[in-house]
């Protein structure tokens, strides 16, 4: 038991923490969005399988991951679309559009996948780069210094979003938007078009979730790659307080509990597997329940907006 | 005068015709959006270069093309119907239950347990035993997510996709160890599966050489007791009443939380019996892939048939049918089964894209109406 202690092992926890953060930072902070304009988007995990698989595919034909990165923002875009097109214009309830999109990013990846790829094949994605001098540093300079570009776009992107949703006029309107829509529309914002834009921004986040995965951690595509890692960002959500901070909190959190886990069956603990598999969903559940931030959530959230009827 | 008008709506002929009208609606199109979804599948599988005709055609073969094809789309219609009336009295109480494969795989647990547990019990005390057993597992799996609702405001499709995968892990872990089939260790094989059910406790099939078996039946009991209690009970009035308005509910005095709660129970609960019997008719045991995706197929039923507890006796038909006939394609033509999620997917969107819009004709027309009648009634 003694060496699951030392330096070594907890440097590789921290480590994987943080390159396991990375599709959680991205979903979560673009479902924030979403969120605060007042529509849950509960396709998450289904944009980021089908956006994940058709980047991993990009790079599988052409071994390009940059392509492979822009096919799953163009994914995540176009579903993101779908999402707003079916919840926003035609007013669907939203827990049941959202599954929907779930349901069929699922089996289109499913297809897809077993179609034109087949068995499960490795790509060569991003690799990490060292940042120069801090990548040094002992201890650390492993731990936060010598990952890919997409970690560090998806830590940078959180003062990013804080910046759009504190200090722009677009983040105050999202904002209107979903606490009091017909206040905002009486001010000439328009609703839907605020909501729209949340929405796709935040599916084209989701959908590089799903290539930080496919062509970044994991490097392969497999039926359900994500194992419902977009839902617990929704979650996520709720426990950041809708605050791009909180949602970075939180993400650490639970790449850690997955990353312990792991590390866990990697030394042998006798836990079993399945009962370790559990905890981060498990988690997710006391998480929701003890939300303290539960009063600033968006007045409007997962309410369709009339116009002119209330 | 004009009071009069929605008394003389009653009982003029305006009233059932718009009835009928609202029927046609609400199932004509919903089966519209089943339609552009294999539609809109058709062209993304010749984007793949696959064939959607001979695909469609032996999906269809599969599913309704023979007695052996309808006696396999009955067998999956039988837990989807469960599920699927389980999650029409969530959707009552506006809870959307998504739990549904974690309620089934309790359920299907706890059957297994009770029966192998009293091999020796007859018959006619065993087989309802395991099935009130798996009724109440699953129940307790939907009674979690609700009461993390009621008293902790807890957004129930995250709680019951979570008690999902916990379901499942929980599953593996038994049947990897506690659980495994003794002869399967004995052999040593290991296969992730419980032991065989006692005799006892099987489930009649009442065609030789296939699957159909007597829980058919109570499946479609279950789907006349779910419209008695919601259409002739105070406590199925107040959880629709609590669905349609839950302020104006909450006023008159019904307790909305208490009734979402107990409305998740009771889905968890139908699902649940969904599970063992599904155990209990086809397989004689518990192993892995039992769920088959009818929690989520379930939700697909439920909306399709209208939220009608009779509305989804033909909805869990057709989709068990789409379920059988995606393994015939898969065989036949190398389709993967898979495109079956993707257009269950679609046909959400699409159904849930229009309800507001089939609502918002319906109150047109009925508006109209009521006009329509106090202008007669005033003239005369």
């Amino acid at each position: 038991m003694s060496d699951i202690f030392n330096f070594n092992v907890l440097a590789g926890v921290l480590r994987t923490m943080i390159t396991m953060s990375t599709p959680f930072l991205f979903a979560a902070l673009g479902e924030t969005f979403s969120q605060l304009s007042g529509v849950i988007n509960l396709g998450v995990d289904g944009i980021m399988l089908l956006s994940g698989f058709l980047a991993f595919y990009a790079v599988y034909l052409t071994g390009s991951i940059w392509l492979g990165l822009l096919v799953a923002m163009g994914t995540g875009l176009f579903m993101g679309l779908m999402m707003s097109f079916v919840s926003v214009t035609l007013k669907a309830q939203q827990g049941i559009s959202g599954i929907g999109l779930q349901m069929f990013g699922l089996g289109m990846s499913s297809l897809l996948f077993k179609v034109l790829v087949g068995t499960v094949k490795t790509v060569s994605g991003f690799t990490a780069v060292k940042i120069p001098l801090l990548g040094d540093i002992p201890f650390f300079g492993r731990i936060l210094f010598q990952h890919n570009v997409l970690v560090y776009a998806a830590f940078l992107l959180v003062p990013v979003c804080w910046w759009i949703l504190e200090k722009t006029n677009l983040g105050l309107k999202i904002k209107a938007v979903g606490q009091n829509p017909a206040a905002a529309d009486s001010v000439g914002i328009n609703v839907n078009k605020i909501r729209y834009l949340s929405v796709c921004f935040g599916s084209m986040l989701a959908g590089v979730a799903g290539a930080s995965l496919s062509i970044s951690i994991a490097n392969l595509f497999q039926d359900n790659l994500t194992a419902g890692q977009g839902f617990i960002a929704v979650a996520l959500v709720y426990f950041g307080g809708w605050t791009p901070i909180g949602v970075l909190g939180g993400s650490l959190l639970f790449s850690l509990a997955n990353s312990a886990q792991l590390w866990l069956q990697v030394l042998g603990v006798d836990v079993p597997a399945s009962l370790a598999v559990m905890l981060p969903y498990i988690l997710t559940i006391v998480v929701l329940t003890v939300a303290v931030n539960r009063g600033k959530q968006p007045a409007a959230l997962n309410k369709q907006f009339f116009r002119g009827e209330n | 005068m004009a009071l009069a008008a929605p008394k003389k709506l009653l009982s003029t002929s305006t009233h059932s015709r718009n009835d009928w009208f609202e029927f046609f609606l609400r199932t004509i199109i919903p089966f519209l959006g089943v339609i552009t979804a294999l539609i809109i599948s058709a062209v993304i599988l010749l984007l793949i270069k696959a064939n959607p005709v001979t695909a469609y055609a032996a999906m269809f073969r599969g599913a309704f093309g023979s007695v052996n094809a309808w006696t396999q789309s009955l067998v999956k219609a039988t837990p989807l119907l469960l599920v699927g009336l389980g999650i029409c009295i969530a959707f009552r109480a506006s809870v959307i239950n998504v739990g549904g494969e974690g309620q089934i795989i309790l359920g299907s647990l706890a059957g297994t347990w009770f029966a192998l547990s009293f091999p020796g019990l007859p018959r006619f005390i065993l087989i309802p035993g395991c099935m009130t057993v798996g009724f109440l597992a699953g129940a307790f799996w939907g009674f979690i997510p609700g009461f993390l609702k009621a008293r902790y405001k807890v957004n129930e499709i995250l709680s019951t996709i979570m008690l999902n995968s916990i379901a499942l892990q929980f599953m593996n872990y038994l049947l990897g160890g506690p659980m495994m089939d003794p002869e399967g260790v004995a052999a040593g094989t290991f296969l992730a599966q419980s032991a065989r059910l006692p005799q006892n406790s099987w489930l009649t099939r009442m065609i030789p050489q296939t699957m159909l078996h007597t829980g058919l039946f109570v499946a479609l009991a279950f789907a006349i007791l779910v419209y008695i209690f919601l259409w002739r009970t105070t406590i199925g009035y107040q959880i629709r009443a609590v669905g349609l308005n839950p302020r104006a509910s909450h006023y008159s005095g019904i307790n909305v939380p208490f009734n979402q709660m107990l409305s998740l129970t009771i889905a968890g609960g139908l699902a649940g019996l969904g599970g063992v019997i599904e155990v209990m008719g086809v397989h004689r045991r518990v192993l892995e892939g039992l769920t088959g995706g009818y929690g989520f197929t379930g939700i697909v039923a439920a909306l399709l048939g209208s939220l009608h507890p009779l509305g989804i006796i033909p909805a869990s038909v057709l989709f068990g049918g789409l379920l059988v006939g995606a393994n015939t394609m898969q065989r036949a033509v190398q389709v993967p089964a898979a495109l079956i999620n993707a257009i269950l997917g679609l046909v959400v969107l699409f159904v849930s894209g229009s309800a507001l819009w089939i609502n918002q004709i319906i109150k047109k027309r009925k508006t109209a109406a009521i006009i329509l009648a106090s202008d007669k009634d005033s003239q005369s």
